[in-house]
Formats: C-alpha cells, structure tokens, sequence
C-alpha cells in the first residue's frame, strides 16, 4: 500500500445508501463489474458516474453506505479506481466490504469539504489534508484485524496467504 | 457481571465467556445468500480454492422471482447447479424470502447464522446471532466454517404494557428507528425485551428484529422463551428449542424505554427510515400504490391484520394494491384462511411469494412522481426501482387502511 495518496474529491452528503450506490434497477448487471461501474452513484450525482477517474476520492457525511450488504456497493467504487471513502461514519456492512474487496475506508470529519478539492492523505500518520482549503483533519488508523486483511489486499487473498483470520494478536 | 444475548450467544459458542468489543474468530452454523448476493459469493469460493462448503450453506431465488431476464434466470440457474453438486441446499422462485425460509425451517436459538443479505438479522427472533455480511466474507466462512467477529455492545430497548388496537409491531419498530437515527445503533446490538415483547408471537419478533440494520444494529435479539418453542414445535422443531435469555445483571450500553399504550400507528416519510412520525402527523398524502409483503412483514398475522381491514370494502379506485405473502408456508395458510380471497376481491393483486417489489428490480415499478406506502423495511431514494418516486413505510394496518381511502389513513379510523 501506498503511504501518501493525492487526488481530487467528489463530495457527498449524509446517508448514502448502497441503493444510492448501486440502484437494483441494475440488478442484472451484478455478474458485469465494468457496466454496473458506470452507474456508480449516478442518483446522487450523475456527474460522478461520467466523470470520475482513478485515483478521485469518495468523500461524504454521516452513514456512508447504509442499507443492503450488496459488496457490488463497494467493488464498484473500487472498480472506477477510487482510491479512498472518507466520510464522518459509516455503515457496518459496507464498512466491513469495503475492507475484504481491498477499498480503503477513513472515518474522519469531512465538513467543509467540497466536490474538486484537492486533498493529501498520509496512511501513516493518519491524516486528511485538504489543499485547496487549507484544511487537516486526523484519523485513527483502523483495527489491526482489518489492517491486516487490507494489507493482503483484501480477504481472499489474506485468507489464501494465512489459510484462515490472522493478525497481530489474534486470540 | 451478566451477559446480554449476543454475550451469552457467542460464549456459549465458543466455550468460554467472552464480552462486548472482544474480537473472536467463532464457527457458524448457517449461511444463506441469494441471487443478488450468491454469484459473487460464489466467485469467490472458487477463488478460495474449495469445492464444498464446510457449513450448512442456503442459497435463494427470492429477489427476482420468477426471473424477469436471461442474466438473473442465468445466475440462478448458476446457485441450482452449485447447490446440486456442492451439498448446498436451493430453494426456487415461489418458496420465498430467504429470511422467511430460515426462520420458519432452519434457524435455532443459541447458533450464529451469517447471511448475504442485510436483514438476516431478522432470525434473531429466535435467539439466533444472525447477522448480514457481504459476499466475500460469506465464501470466507463457506470455506472455513468461521469468521470473525467484533462482539457488540447492546442497545437493550425495553417496551411495557398492551399494544392498542391496530397499532402492530412495526409501529414499535419504526418508532424506535426514529428515536435512535439510522446510525444510533451502528455496530450495536439491539436487544428487545419487556412485557410487550413477552407477548408478542416470534412473527412479530421478526418484526422487530428485522429492522434492527435500519438503526445500523448489526443484530437484533430476542430472548428465547414459550412463544419460540411454540413457533418451533409448530413446525415440527421442538427439539430445536432452548431457552435463552440475557442476565438480569447484563451490562449494556444504553437502555431505551417505551410505554407501549401511548404508541400511535408510525409512518416514516421518504427517503430516510428514521424520517419517522405518528400517523396523525402525516398530513394529507395521497397514495398511488400500497405494497403489503416483505420480510418485515409478509407473514400471516400481518395479511390477516391487513384483511381485516379490506373485508367487504374496496380498494380506492386511484389505488394499485399489492400483496405478497413472505413464502409458501404463508401462503398457502392465508389461502386457507381466506385472506387472499378478501384482497383480490378487494381490489387487490396477489404477487408470488417472494421479495415482490421492495428491491426494484421487477413488479410493481413506481412510476416519476409516484407514491408508495409500503410495509417493507426501507424507503430510500430509488429503492423501488424510480429515484423519482416516494416510499412511505408503515405496518399492514396502516397500508389497508390507506389502500382503501387512497391517502395515508390511521387505522384506527376503522375499529
Ligand atoms: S423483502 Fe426486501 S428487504 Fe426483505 S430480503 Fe427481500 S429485498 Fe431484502
């Protein structure tokens, strides 16, 4: 993994559900990544759906991802390149797909961010800087379990690699 | 100290006591996914190198059923074959919802069930520690037996005294949903208890339990008691049975206290669960389409409720009414009971047992600028296939008697 990430951001707002995400009107397209990817998000933001190119960042408010446990909702993101969410929480389920499929998820306070901003992450340090407004928000890094899946890349590789769960104190 | 259900679940699995925010690795004894969620499942099973699944594996057609295209009839024909040559078990269009299914013949107070599916925290109901995952996490345990898990902290929400006529179980649940917010329960659990929950039979349980992730929760728990063993040995289960309940001294996070008397009928306004306010409150809404069905409340207590209210009257003329039994088993007994005779001549469309049309993905599209009242679990933006539509979610009670005025009606307006 890389230790700094730098792109643009597209902004979004509290309570983005996966069905903002992924609509079930493109339910049949669940077997097809690439064309279920090109209607990524496109009801709470048409332009991101045209628009967005690898390495922009996801950025949002509160509940990020609620509702079904369609992993489409992460892998679709993951699909376009993003290379991180950032939102001020998230659901349970998307949070945990988000980390098996090997998409990064940051909880930290995201006000004051706006669609084009140019933002700085530091992986490490567990920092959101935000260029074009001046601004520096901190996060904490994320559960060593999940550390560790996301270090393998995701958890079928981390479970082909350790034959089963494994990180730093695992009881 | 005390344990609280989850607490008590999961030590009892694992053979010694563990408690809220310890990080396990536990076995599971169930797993289910669908046709939405199955085929990526799937994948990633092969991806994992293994053949045959190492624990009790269900897959479903239930959320378009009958397919409604080549790609879906496909990927069910997909889970059929995998389950015809792997030792899982398939379950076609028309036997229904899978959370349905797995209440009614598989889950088991005391097991850990894990499902590609949100709302199979639904088989909490029955003291099961059941909860949603994604695809990959559910071929992981497919493939291992195991998973791991963070043990929740417990929301323990205590409800008191009679329901008043009509208002039903749904009613407590939204309700809740709007005191807590659609993240005051994340990576919580939700343990219902108290007298009105005594009372309630394990449908209504299912009820509650169901909309447990509509608060973030990632289960929904109830004790295990008369009620459970009855619904077990209805079914031909009552060796499946065993008590179980939380520990009197069991520490939890928060406690949320409802006087159950006081409740009126809920409904909660688009396009956010927790948008949630008494059916007195909700002004006047006229209502193009009513859907009775759901796993949140498909089931046979809740199409009687509904018939109850539709018995020799008719569906308002402006009004499309749906109603979709949660599976066979429902079915079949409301045919027999003669509720579906009352819908239909009510005015109303029988849909196959099933997911119907709460996911959007076929029957009963809404059209732009439409409304929706429905007894399904979720009214977001697009959820019923048309970002342009509105989704109102309230109980059966509340949608017969909308169904019959044509605009969102207390029920109570036909004791
Ligand atoms: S009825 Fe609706 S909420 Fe329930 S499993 Fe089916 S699609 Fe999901």
């Amino acid at each position: 993994m890389e230790r700094i990430l730098r792109g643009k951001i597209w902004r979004f707002g509290d309570g983005i559900s996966t069905d903002h995400i992924i609509p079930g009107r493109y339910y049949h397209l669940r077997g097809n990544l690439q064309a279920l990817a090109e209607h990524a998000l496109e009801d709470a933001d048409p332009e991101f759906a045209r628009s967005a190119q690898p390495g922009d960042f996801v950025v949002a408010g509160k509940n990020f991802g609620q509702g079904s446990s369609r992993e489409h909702a992460a892998l679709v993101l993951k699909e376009r390149g993003i290379a991180a969410v950032i939102a001020s929480s998230f659901a349970r389920i998307f949070f945990r797909n988000a980390v098996n499929v090997g998409l990064m998820p940051i909880i930290c306070d995201t006000g004051g961010f706006e669609t084009g901003d140019e933002i700085e992450v530091d992986l490490v340090e567990g920092r959101v800087r935000n260029l074009t407004r001046n601004l520096e928000r901190t996060f904490r890094p994320l559960p060593p379990v999940m550390r560790a899946i996301l270090e393998s890349g995701g958890l079928v590789p981390h479970v082909l690699r350790y034959g089963g769960f494994r990180w730093p104190d695992t009881p | 100290m005390g344990l609280t259900l989850a607490e008590k679940i999961i030590s009892r699995r694992l053979g010694e006591t563990v408690r809220a925010e310890d990080i396990v690795v536990v076995p599971v004894d169930l797993l289910l996914a669908h046709e939405g969620t199955g085929p990526l499942a799937l994948d990633r099973f092969s991806a994992l190198e293994r053949t045959r699944p190492a624990t009790q594996t269900l897959f479903f057609s239930d959320h378009a059923a009958p397919a409604p295209r080549r790609e879906l009839a496909n990927v069910q024909k997909r889970l059929r074959t995998f389950a015809e040559e792997g030792g899982a078990r398939f379950y076609p269009p028309g036997e229904g919802i899978c959370h349905q299914i797995v209440a009614e013949q598989w889950a088991r107070p005391g097991q850990i069930i894990l499902g590609a599916d949100s709302h199979t925290c639904t088989a909490g109901a029955l003291a099961a520690f059941a909860t949603g995952m994604g695809s990959t996490d559910i071929a992981v345990a497919m493939a291992l037996g195991e998973t791991w898990l963070r043990i929740p902290p417990t929301i323990r929400v205590e409800v008191e005294g009679p329901l008043p006529p009509m208002v039903m179980a749904k009613d407590v649940i939204l309700h809740v949903i709007g005191l807590l917010g659609a993240d005051g329960a994340n990576y919580q659990a939700l343990e219902f208890g108290g007298s009105t929950v005594a009372a309630m039979s394990v449908e209504e349980r299912m009820t509650l339990c169901n909309m447990a992730v509509e608060a973030g929760a990632k289960t929904g728990l109830c004790a295990s008691d008369e009620q459970t063993r009855q619904f077990l040995a209805e079914r031909g289960r009552a060796e499946d049975y065993l008590p179980l309940a939380p520990d009197p001294d069991a520490v939890y996070e928060r406690r949320v206290e409802l006087h159950a008397p006081s409740l009126s009928p809920q409904v909660a306004f688009p396009h956010f669960v927790d948008n949630v306010r008494p059916v007195e409150e909700a002004g006047d809404v006229p209502i193009d389409q009513v859907f009775i069905g759901t796993c949140t409340n498909g089931r046979l207590s809740d199409l009687r409720m509904a018939a109850h209210i539709l018995r020799g009257r008719q569906v308002h003329p402006g009004v499309r009414l749906l109603v979709c039994p949660a599976s066979r088993e429902v079915y079949l007994a409301a045919l027999q009971e003669g509720w579906l005779q009352i819908f239909i001549e009510a005015g109303g469309l029988i849909l196959p047992p099933g997911c119907g049309a709460c996911v959007g993905v076929h029957q009963g599209i809404l059209a732009d600028g439409e409304r929706c009242l429905s007894t399904q679990n979720r009214n977001f933006q697009g959820r019923m296939g048309n970002p342009e539509a509105e989704i109102y979610l309230a109980s059966p009670a509340t949608a017969a008697a909308t169904a019959v005025r044509g605009r969102i009606t207390d029920p109570r307006e036909f004791l």
